[in-house]
């Protein structure tokens, strides 16, 4: 349980220093901080699927942020690195290797499914009487479309608006708008 | 000559009709095989790329323009909420399955029976393969709008022309 407190004041530091920051690009790290703390949260509660895709979208939305950062204020590292910085990135990430030898050891075998184990698992609930309460023979349909259909109008929305988004900047009035900003 | 040779023109307007009827036997059956909304709107999306890969944008935005596009992507999306506020209005619950042994008998395994999940299925694939063939009608205007004019060669601008 501390291990939750931990990451939450690592994160609640990460996030208060991404506000208060006057570099751009210092923010933009600490907001991938707050990504990863919450990969790793997840990954404590036993949900690697989770965090798996957590780590993903973060890594890719860091890469596009500094991308765009860095084309805007051109920043160069000079000199040699420091000792301290070296010193304290190797720790954190031997911390973060322990942490995930601790997690993977608490997490069932490979073929031993955790439904077997604990009864009364929501999964195996779903498998026993998936056909019986929503009358889809594709178990994923079942539980995609029935019983987690919150998650499906989730990742509908997720889709509606990105692409709202891509085609309102990519349209053509768009760029004749930018030919004639007086508009 | 607009598009690609021949060759790919002619494979092109034989195939695409199989890709679309694949799409649509992915997104009805789904409740009873592998499938659903998700990846039979993704096949459908396919179909019409491949038409835009062969014949250009111009044939493609002919039979299915982006205004038309986005409408059927809003419908899709429509529908899909529209599923969920009658299931709070005839079952109670925000999403209740409200057809399945209420309205509508059907045994599983056949084609119509699990009550909402096919009708869900139906909105979730409208609605992807119109986002999915949005971004691309979208990301090929936007390509041809950024070619730069200077080193454009007649060579390349027949290449442009294709996406």
């Amino acid at each position: 349980m501390t291990i939750f407190y931990i990451l939450l004041a690592f994160m609640i530091i990460a996030a208060i220093v991404a506000v208060e920051t006057t570099n751009l690009l210092s923010s933009i790290i600490c907001i991938g901080a707050i990504g990863f703390g919450a990969s790793l949260m997840f990954l404590f509660l036993r949900a690697p699927d989770i965090a798996i895709t957590q780590i993903v979208v973060e890594v890719l939305g860091l890469i596009i942020l500094i991308r765009a950062t860095i084309a805007r204020d051109l920043t160069f590292i000079s000199g040699d690195r420091e000792f301290f910085g070296v010193v304290v990135s190797v720790v954190i990430v031997f911390l973060i290797f322990l942490a995930g030898v601790e997690v993977f050891e608490t997490l069932p075998e490979f073929g031993a499914p955790i439904f077997a184990q604990t009864p009364g698992a929501a999964s195996q609930t779903y498998i026993e009487k998936g056909l019986r309460d929503t009358g889809a023979a594709n178990i994923v349909a079942s539980v995609i479309l029935d019983y987690r259909a919150y998650d499906t109008l989730g990742e509908a929305t997720v889709l509606f608006t990105s692409i709202i988004g891509a085609t309102v900047i990519l349209r053509e009035r768009a760029r004749k708008l930018l030919e004639e900003p007086q508009l | 000559m607009k598009g690609m040779t021949v060759i790919v023109k002619t494979i092109a307007s034989w195939v695409k009709v199989l890709i679309f009827l694949f799409g649509i036997y992915i997104i009805i059956f789904g409740h009873l095989t592998p499938g659903g909304g998700f990846a039979g709107g993704v096949i459908l999306a396919g179909s019409y790329i491949l038409l835009m890969l062969a014949f250009g944008r111009e044939f493609v935005e002919e039979n299915l323009s982006l205004p038309v596009a986005s409408k059927l992507d809003c419908v899709g999306a429509f529908l899909f909420a529209l599923i969920a506020v009658l299931g709070l209005v005839f079952g109670g619950v925000f999403f209740a399955n409200f057809l399945y042994q209420k309205y509508l008998p059907g045994r599983p395994l056949e084609l119509i029976s699990a009550g909402i999940i096919p009708l869900s299925n139906i909105a979730i694939g409208l609605k992807v393969g119109a986002s999915l063939f949005l971004v691309i009608l979208s990301l090929s205007v936007c390509c041809k709008e950024f070619r730069p004019e200077a080193s454009v060669s007649s060579d390349q601008k027949t290449m442009g022309d294709r996406g």
